[in-house]
C-alpha cells in the first residue's frame, strides 16, 4: 500500500484545551478515511496542521515521505494536497474565478491572464460535474454553490491527497450525492480522501476505514462493514445514542403564530416570499421544508422583526407583530434560534455569561435602574452552563472560544429558556454533532410540550421528518404542500421540494 | 442619502456628475479659455500631490492595513529630502532620501502593525505625532536648495486643443510623473498577480493563506511601497511646490488624502478624480480672490474645497465599502 499522509504522535494544546493529544493517523492511495468526531473534538486542528495552518506541540506530518513544516501551507500544496476547509475560505467580493485561480494565478509575465483563467475554470468545473458560472460574483450566490467553488478550487491541481471538513453541513441531499460521486471517483483514480462529517450515513455510504476523536484523543477506528450508524454514534460521544427522536403525539391547541398574504424581499430587491400565509398551533411543531434559498431565510427573518414585509401581518396570540422591531416581537413570546448563529446569534467578543442574558440584561432581575447584577447573572449563567451542558472551562470565556455545537447549545439555552409562545428555528442543528442535536431536538420537543408552538425551518429532510408534527413543503417562496409529520413519504417530500407536482 | 438616492443606480450617477463636470468646462473654456486653462492647470498643480499621497493610504488599505501616519511619513520625508538637498547642493540626491525616509517610516509603521499587531490607528498617530515633534525641534531656518525642479512643457501632447495646455504644459515634474504612476497603480492592483494578491489579503486573508499566499510578506511590501510614494511627494513638495521646508508644511494634507481615497472607492482612478475635482475647487477658490469678489469674505473662499470635500463625502458614503480585512490584525492560528 502507498501511505499519502502519515501522522505520528500528533499533539497540540490550546490554551486550556488539548486539541489533539499524541493522534497517529494515515491515509492511503485511492482510500477514503472518514475522521469522526463531535464538535471540539479536534478535527480541524488536526488537518489544518497538515495543511500547515496550525503549528504542532509534538509529532510529525510526512506526505508522501517528506515532512511539512509549519507555516508552510504552500509546500503542503505543491506537494499535491488539497483541503477544502470547514469555514468557507472564499473571497466575497471577487468572481468565482478569480477566487478558484488564487495562489496560483494563470499568467503572462506579472500580468493575469484572465481569458486563461475563465478557460480554465470551464474545463475544471465540466470535468467534475460541478457546474459554476465563472464570471458570478461569490457574495451573490448561496452557500451551497460556494461550496462547489471550494472544492473545485481543492480540485484544481493535480493533487493526491484531499482533505474535506465537513463539506456536506451546507449541501441539500442531491448536492450531497454528487459530492460523494466525486469522491469515489477520486479514490478510484488514487486520490486518498480524508473525510470530516458528523453524518453517520455519508459515513456508512462512502468511507473505507473510519477514525473516531474524542476530547481530542483517538478513541477507535473501524470499518462501515463492522458496525452500524448507532455503533458510531456511540464512538463519537463515548455514551448510547438515540437517534430517533422520542415524542409523544402532539396536542395542539388555538393559533399562536398567523401569517396572513405576508410578501418579502430578499437583500437584492427581489421577491423571496410571495403572499405567504400560515397558521401555528400551541403545542406542535411544524417543519419548514425546502432546499436552501427558496425563501425560508427571509420567511424567518420577517416573522422575527428582522427584516421588511412589503405585504401582510403577522399575529402573534391574535395581536398584529410590528415591522421591523426585533426586541419587541421578542418581547410578545416569540423565540428566535437563527440560522446563522454567528452573525445574528450570539457577540463573539461577549462573555458566553452575558450571550445566555443578550436579550434580557437590562430587565429585572438582572439589572435594577439601569445597573447591572452581575451575581444573578453568575447564577443563572452558571445552571444554564450545567443544564444545556455547554462546555467551557468557565461562563466568562468568550463566545468565540466555544465550538459550533457549543455555541448553537449558548443560542437555545438563551431562547427557550424563557417564557415563550412561538419558537423560530432555523437551521438549528447545522454543523452540530450528533451529541448535541439529541439534546437540541429534545429541548425542541419539550418547548412544544409545555404549550409552545414550534416553527422548525430546516434544509436537514432528516430532521423535519423525525421531529415535524406537520410538514409544509416550501417552494419559490409559497408553501406547495402541508402534509401531516405522522407517516410522511421522504421521496414524495423531495420530489416537492425539487419543484415537481406529481 | 442612500434612501433618497437608492432608486437612481450608480453608474448613472458618475455619467451626470462627468456630463456636468464636462459641460462646465467647455462654457468656462469658450467664455474665457486663458482663465479657464489657467484654473484647470493649477487644479491639477494642487490635486497631484493629494491624489499621489492617495495612492499611499490606496497600497496599505488594499493590503489591508490602515495608515492614518501619511501625513507624518510626508513630513519626516520632505525634512530629511530638504535638509539633504541643502547640505549636499543636489535636490536629486535629496529627492532620493525623501524616498528612502518613507520607505523607513511606513516600515517601522509595518513593524507595529503587522508584527508587533498594534492597533493600527495608534500606529499611525504615532507616526504623526513623531514627525511633528521632531520636524518641529530639528528645524533650522534659514537653509535653502540649489534650485527647484523646473516647469516645463511636454512637447506634442502641450498642443493637443482643450485638454493639453490644461494638463500637459506648465506643470512641474511631480504632475507628469503621476499621470503615469496612477494607471500604473490602477493596472497594478486590478490586472496583475500581485494585485490579485493583495486585494484577496485585504478583503479575506485567511482566504490568501489557505491559498499559499504569504499575508505578511504581501502587507509589508504593500506598505513600504506606499511609503516610497509618501516619500516622493513629500520630497517634491519641498522641494517642488515650494522649494523650502517650513513647519507642518503638510498642512493635514495627508488626511485630505484619505478622505479622497474613500471618495474614490479605494480605485486609484477614481481617488485621482476626486483629488482633481479638490485641486480645482481650490484653484477656483484662488481664482475668486483674485477676481476679488467683495461681497464675500475670504475666509468663506478659502473654505470653498473643505467644504467640497465635506458634501462629496456625506453624498457617497452611503455606498462606500472598504477592504473587509482592513484594520483587522491576522492571526494565523484563527483562520
Ligand atoms: N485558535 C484557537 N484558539 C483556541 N482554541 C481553539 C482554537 N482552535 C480550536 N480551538 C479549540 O480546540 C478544540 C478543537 O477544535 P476543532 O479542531 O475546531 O474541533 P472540531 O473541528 O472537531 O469541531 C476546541 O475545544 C476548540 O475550542
Ligand atoms: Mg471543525
Amino acid at each position: 500500500m502507498d501511505t499519502l499522509l502519515n501522522i505520528s504522535n500528533l499533539s497540540k494544546s490550546f490554551p486550556g484545551v488539548k486539541a489533539n493529544d499524541d493522534i497517529s493517523l494515515h491515509v492511503n492511495k485511492g482510500e477514503i478515511v472518514a475522521l469522526l468526531g463531535e464538535n471540539g473534538a479536534g478535527k480541524s486542528t488536526l488537518v489544518k496542521a497538515v495543511f500547515g495552518l496550525v503549528r504542532p506541540d509534538s509529532g510529525t506530518i510526512t506526505i508522501k515521505g517528506e515532512s511539512i513544516a509549519y507555516g508552510d501551507t504552500a509546500a503542503a500544496i505543491s506537494h499535491g494536497v488539497g483541503m477544502v476547509h470547514q469555514h468557507f475560505q472564499l473571497v466575497p467580493v471577487m468572481t468565482v474565478t478569480e477566487n478558484i485561480i488564487l495562489g496560483d494565478e494563470p499568467h503572462k509575465g506579472m500580468f493575469l491572464s484572465m481569458k486563461a483563467a475563465r478557460q480554465e475554470v470551464i474545463e475544471l468545473s465540466k470535468r467534475h460535474g460541478l457546474e459554476v458560472d465563472p464570471d458570478s460574483v461569490v457574495e451573490d450566490l448561496p452557500v451551497g454553490i460556494q461550496q462547489r467553488i471550494e472544492i473545485l478550487k481543492a480540485l484544481r491541481k493535480d493533487i493526491d491527497l484531499l482533505i474535506l471538513d465537513e463539506p456536506t453541513a451546507v449541501l441539500t441531499p442531491q448536492e450531497i450525492d454528487e459530492l460523494l460521486e466525486v469522491m469515489r471517483n477520486l479514490a478510484a483514480s488514487g486520490v486518498g480522501v480524508l473525510f470530516i462529517t458528523h453524518k453517520l450515513r455519508e459515513v456508512m455510504a462512502v468511507a473505507d476505514r473510519v477514525v473516531v476523536l474524542r476530547n481530542g484523543k483517538l478513541v477507535g477506528a473501524t470499518t462501515p462493514s463492522e458496525t452500524d450508524e448507532e455503533g458510531l454514534a456511540q464512538m463519537m460521544v463515548g455514551r448510547n445514542v438515540v437517534l430517533q427522536v422520542d415524542k409523544g403525539p402532539a396536542k395542539a391547541g388555538e393559533v399562536v403564530l398567523s401569517v396572513e398574504n405576508m410578501t418579502v424581499k430578499d437583500s437584492r430587491g427581489h421577491e423571496a416570499v410571495t403572499n405567504f400565509s400560515l397558521e401555528l398551533h400551541a403545542g406542535e411543531i411544524l417543519g419548514i421544508a425546502g432546499v436552501e434559498g427558496n425563501g425560508q431565510r427571509e420567511l424567518v427573518e420577517a416573522i422575527c422583526g428582522m427584516r421588511h414585509r412589503t405585504t401582510g401581518t403577522v399575529k402573534v396570540a391574535g395581536v398584529v407583530a410590528p415591522d421591523m422591531d426585533p426586541r419587541q416581537v421578542h418581547l410578545m413570546g416569540v423565540s428566535h434560534i437563527p440560522e446563522d448563529r454567528e452573525k445574528d446569534g450570539l457577540v463573539a467578543s461577549y462573555s458566553i455569561a452575558d450571550n445566555l442574558i443578550l436579550n434580557q440584561f437590562n430587565l429585572k432581575p438582572y439589572a435594577t435602574k439601569g445597573i447591572r447584577d452581575f451575581k444573578v447573572r453568575d447564577a443563572y449563567a452558571e445552571k444554564l452552563v450545567e443544564e444545556f451542558d455547554i462546555r467551557t472551562p468557565s461562563f466568562e470565556n468568550l463566545a468565540s472560544s466555544l465550538s459550533g455545537g457549543n455555541k448553537q447549545k449558548v443560542v437555545v439555552a438563551r431562547e427557550l429558556t424563557q417564557d415563550l409562545k412561538v419558537v423560530v428555528a432555523a437551521q438549528p442543528t447545522r454543523g452540530v454533532d450528533v451529541g448535541s442535536i439529541e439534546f437540541i431536538h429534545n429541548q425542541l420537543v419539550s418547548a412544544r410540550d409545555t404549550g409552545a408552538g414550534v416553527l422548525l425551518v430546516s434544509a436537514e429532510l432528516d430532521e423535519i421528518l423525525s421531529l415535524s408534527d406537520r410538514i409544509a413543503v416550501m417552494f419559490g417562496g409559497k408553501i406547495v404542500a402541508i402534509l401531516p409529520g405522522e407517516g410522511a413519504d421522504r421521496q414524495y417530500i423531495g420530489r416537492l421540494m425539487a419543484g415537481l407536482t406529481e | 442619502m442612500q434612501r433618497v438616492f437608492g432608486s437612481i443606480n450608480i453608474k448613472s450617477w458618475k455619467f451626470l456628475l462627468t456630463a456636468a463636470v464636462l459641460i462646465v468646462w467647455i462654457y468656462c473654456y469658450v467664455a474665457n479659455g486663458d482663465v479657464t486653462n489657467s484654473v484647470v492647470a493649477s487644479g491639477m498643480r494642487f490635486g497631484m500631490p493629494l491624489a499621489l499621497a492617495s495612492m499611499v493610504g490606496i497600497m496599505c488599505e488594499r493590503s489591508g492595513i490602515v495608515n492614518i501616519g501619511i501625513e507624518g511619513t510626508m513630513l519626516l520625508s520632505g525634512f530629511t529630502g530638504f535638509y539633504v538637498a541643502s547640505y549636499t547642493k543636489n535636490i536629486i540626491i535629496g529627492l532620493i532620501i525623501a524616498i528612502l525616509t518613507g520607505m523607513l517610516t511606513s516600515f517601522v509603521h509595518a513593524l507595529m502593525t503587522i508584527q508587533w499587531q498594534m492597533d493600527q490607528i495608534i500606529a499611525g498617530t504615532i507616526i504623526n505625532i513623531l514627525a511633528s515633534g521632531l520636524t518641529s525641534f530639528l528645524y533650522k531656518e534659514g537653509s535653502t536648495v540649489p534650485n527647484t525642479w523646473p516647469i516645463f512643457d511636454i512637447p506634442i501632447l502641450s498642443r493637443i486643443p482643450f485638454i493639453g495646455h490644461a494638463f500637459f504644459s506648465q506643470q512641474g515634474p511631480i504632475q507628469y510623473f503621476g499621470l503615469i504612476l496612477i494607471p500604473a497603480i490602477w493596472v497594478l492592483i486590478y490586472k496583475t498577480r500581485w494585485g490579485l494578491r493583495t486585494r484577496s489579503v485585504g478583503e479575506n486573508p485567511g482566504s490568501a493563506d489557505t491559498a499559499g499566499i504569504s499575508v505578511i510578506k504581501v502587507r509589508m511590501i504593500n506598505v513600504v511601497l506606499g511609503g516610497a510614494i509618501g516619500g516622493l511627494v513629500g520630497g517634491f513638495i519641498c522641494l517642488e511646490l515650494v522649494g523650502s521646508f517650513s513647519k507642518e508644511f503638510t498642512a493635514g494634507a495627508g488626511f485630505t488624502a484619505l478622505a479622497l481615497m474613500i471618495f474614490g472607492r479605494w480605485n486609484p482612478m477614481g481617488a485621482f478624480a476626486a483629488a482633481i475635482l479638490f485641486g480645482l475647487a481650490q484653484a477656483l477658490s484662488t481664482q475668486l480672490q483674485i477676481f476679488g469678489v467683495n461681497n464675500i469674505p475670504n475666509q468663506f473662499i478659502t473654505l470653498l474645497p473643505y467644504v467640497f470635500t465635506i458634501l462629496v463625502l456625506v453624498f457617497s458614503a452611503g455606498k462606500v465599502r472598504p477592504p473587509a480585512a482592513e484594520g483587522k490584525v491576522y492571526k494565523k492560528e484563527e483562520a
